[in-house]
């Protein structure tokens, strides 16, 4: 059996698997729905947050960007792990006791406030929103090169899967086919690296193996592939694989508020903090946080090693070979336009050196070239690069680069599948629950049945999906652009609002909607200005991911000086923050 | 809040600030600010600077969070406030 079989044969059985289980956890109440009637155990609720974290750019990109970026890749590591030790000790455990079924919930409890419970619930479906585009995109990729079908029918086809199991089960539904899809996708992620890792350097844990001398039979066997990348790095003119801080956006500064914001950031994402409020009790909430960053670690220990070893492989295949002898995968990775190669000196050789090639994605014009090379339209530069390189390749061309089975090809197919449906589906349910439970039952109709409020859900989900569907197939150019203000938002606008909910007793209604407010605006303006106006980084050279940092410290001043000038929350609020401080008496939601 | 209860919070708070100045330092510290003199040793083929950034400290991360859940368990106890 080929490639193609493969795939097919385990992208069904894993669809499969989602709907089974998707039929056995259906739901019949709004707590079902909203938080899986509180009854996951906190292992599973580990497994099910780490597949709801990790989404297609954890699995499919982040390697490549890492093998691209070498050590400042660690920005992307450290925050989107880091941001786990603040949850489960600043957020979860609070969050859980005080027991309701959203973000918003909680902003506006604590701050007695519809305004502020409005502000929260819009900035969660615009956060959640910009975040589900690329997943549908993802799923639309995998589809197109694993599957052979139309980028467009593989969307469609991953809106239906998601949607029956979202509408059917909620959060129920959501979380047990999180749990099997981490199951997918770390396998698919680990047995390539472990293969890879084993070929390349003899061992067969990928994090000792990137330590480690290369393999006999390689070329520069015995030396240390760290300082191997970087004599090769350094022979062809690039930055050093493990250099610190070598460009103007990867100085100090930038790499720490990176990290920073993408830690706050993470803590702050609703989709994130929601899987707390599905564990039966605080203690549960606190281990499941530890289970949760267990389960993501060891992808992201892995993923640098990956990185590293993909590096290697990438470069010792192509730079410098003649075009005729370009490895199979070369070819497969050209058809959907994800390698190109121009051949700027005539030679016949695949030149690979700093910069781009030519300007933007290729543009193939249909004919061929003297050595069988599709040609191009785009703008060629003066570089010497002769080489486009599509960073999402790095993992998911990895088993074929390394040579291994066409099995293993479909499997991580499956994986990559597995790891945007299943953060597809985390983030649906927040729209859908910020629209139905935010919008509908606490503002609009405070008497709905339970019935209605379920109807609406599910009905909600149907419509989420749609757009997300509609954005996937029809990506706006910014689609990559706005990871950054999910984000920087999600750091400058939730994050510090709930921290000092929980930790103040004196931080007031007024304080909290404007220190939101200062810093979402601070952030949003800063990121539009820089991202799509063309200004240059004006606060301090720093890059819009980092603004993040920034924007969450403008937040909490705001919100404190505001707070020292207004009225103090009423007794009542102020007994909610002491209770929520105590783990006892943490029983069901409530919904009012 | 009792008296009790106000201790409990008082020792809460300790154990995180703690665990936090070691989540700073180990991420921050280690993988960011000092990677430069850290990189000067080599562990096998990681220079440690590189090897903080990009593994030690997310194994860090996660002995952290269960060390907090130990030590929140023992401190539920101790105060009666557990579940």
């Amino acid at each position: 059996m080929g490639i193609l079989g493969w795939t097919y044969v385990f992208v069904g059985l894993t669809f499969a698997l989602y709907i089974y289980v998707a039929w056995r956890t259906r739901v019949a109440d709004t707590k079902g729905f909203y938080v899986a009637g509180m009854g996951v155990p906190p292992v599973f609720n580990g497994m099910a947050t780490a597949a709801d974290w990790m989404s297609a750019a954890s699995f499919i990109s982040m390697a490549g960007l890492i093998s691209f970026l070498g050590y400042p890749g660690a920005y992307y590591l450290m925050g989107w792990t880091g941001g786990y030790v603040l949850l489960a000790l600043l957020l979860a455990p609070y969050l859980r006791k005080f027991g309701k079924y959203t973000v918003p919930d909680f902003v506006g409890d604590r701050y007695y406030s519809s305004a502020a419970r409005l502000v929260a619930a819009a900035c969660a479906i615009f956060v959640s929103y910009t975040y589900v585009c690329g997943q549908m995109r993802g799923v639309g990729v995998v589809f197109s090169r694993f599957l052979e079908v139309d980028i467009n029918t593989g969307v469609i086809i991953g809106m239906c899967i998601v949607f029956i199991y979202a509408a059917l089960g909620g959060m129920k539904g959501i979380t047990w086919t999180q749990v099997c899809q981490y199951c997918v996708l770390i396998v698919a992620y680990i047995i390539p690296a472990v293969a890879i890792s084993m070929m390349v350097t003899g061992i067969p844990i990928p994090q000792i193996g990137f330590g480690s001398t290369i393999a006999a039979g390689h070329p520069d066997a015995g030396k240390y592939l760290l300082d191997t990348l970087n004599i090769i790095a350094k022979d062809l003119g690039f930055v050093q694989y493990t250099a610190t801080f070598a460009t103007v956006n990867t100085n100090m500064l930038n790499v720490l508020c990176i990290t920073f914001a993408l830690m706050v950031g993470t803590a702050g994402l609703p989709h994130v903090i929601i899987r707390f409020y599905t564990v039966p009790t605080v203690r549960a909430a606190r281990i499941s946080a530890g289970w949760a960053l267990l389960f993501i670690a060891l992808l992201y220990t892995t993923a640098p090693a990956v990185a590293a070893f993909a590096r290697y492989n990438m470069i010792n295949t192509l730079n410098d070979k003649p075009y005729v002898e370009r490895p199979n995968w070369y070819k497969n990775w050209q058809r959907p336009g994800l390698v190109a190669w121009v051949d700027k000196n005539g030679d016949g050789i695949i030149q690979y050196r700093p910069g781009a090639p030519f300007v933007g994605r290729p543009n193939f014009t249909g004919k061929d070239g003297k050595f069988g090379q599709p040609l191009l339209a785009n703008k060629v530069t003066t570089n010497k690069n002769e080489l486009y390189i599509d960073r999402d390749i790095m993992v998911l061309a990895s088993p074929e680069i390394g040579g291994l089975s066409a099995w293993v090809v479909g499997l991580v197919a499956a994986g990559g599948l597995a790891a945007a449906l299943s953060t597809a589906a985390g983030l649906l349910l927040v729209v859908s629950s910020s629209i139905s439970h935010d919008f509908y039952y606490r503002i609009i109709n405070k008497n709905a049945t339970e019935k209605q409020r379920l109807l609406v859900g599910r009905v909600m989900i149907g419509v989420a999906v749609v757009f997300a569907g509609y954005f996937g197939i029809n990506p706006p150019a910014f689609v990559a652009q706005v990871v950054a203000f999910a984000f920087g938002l999600a750091a400058s606008s939730f994050f510090p609002i709930i921290l000092l909910g929980i930790f103040t007793k004196k931080t007031t209604r007024e304080g909290a909607i404007c220190g939101m407010v200062a810093g979402i605006l601070f952030t949003g303006i800063y990121i539009i200005q820089t991202k799509f106006m063309g200004v240059g980084n004006w606060f301090l050279g720093i890059t819009p991911e980092g603004i993040g940092t920034i924007g969450m410290l403008i937040n909490f001043i705001v919100a404190i000086i505001v707070s020292t000038f207004t009225k103090e929350p009423p007794a009542e609020v102020q007994e909610i923050v002491e209770s929520i401080r105590i783990p006892r008496g943490a029983g069901d939601a409530s919904d009012h | 809040m009792s008296k009790d209860l106000k201790e409990y919070w008082r020792k809460n708070i300790r154990i995180m600030t703690w665990l936090l100045a070691i989540w700073a330092f180990v991420s921050y510290g280690l993988g960011i600010i000092l990677v430069n003199p850290l990189n000067a040793i080599h562990i096998g083929g990681f220079p440690l600077g590189f090897w903080f950034a990009q593994q030690g400290s997310i194994y860090v991360f996660v002995v952290l969070i269960f060390v907090y859940c130990a030590l929140m368990r023992k401190l539920d106890r101790e105060y009666d406030v557990d579940e």
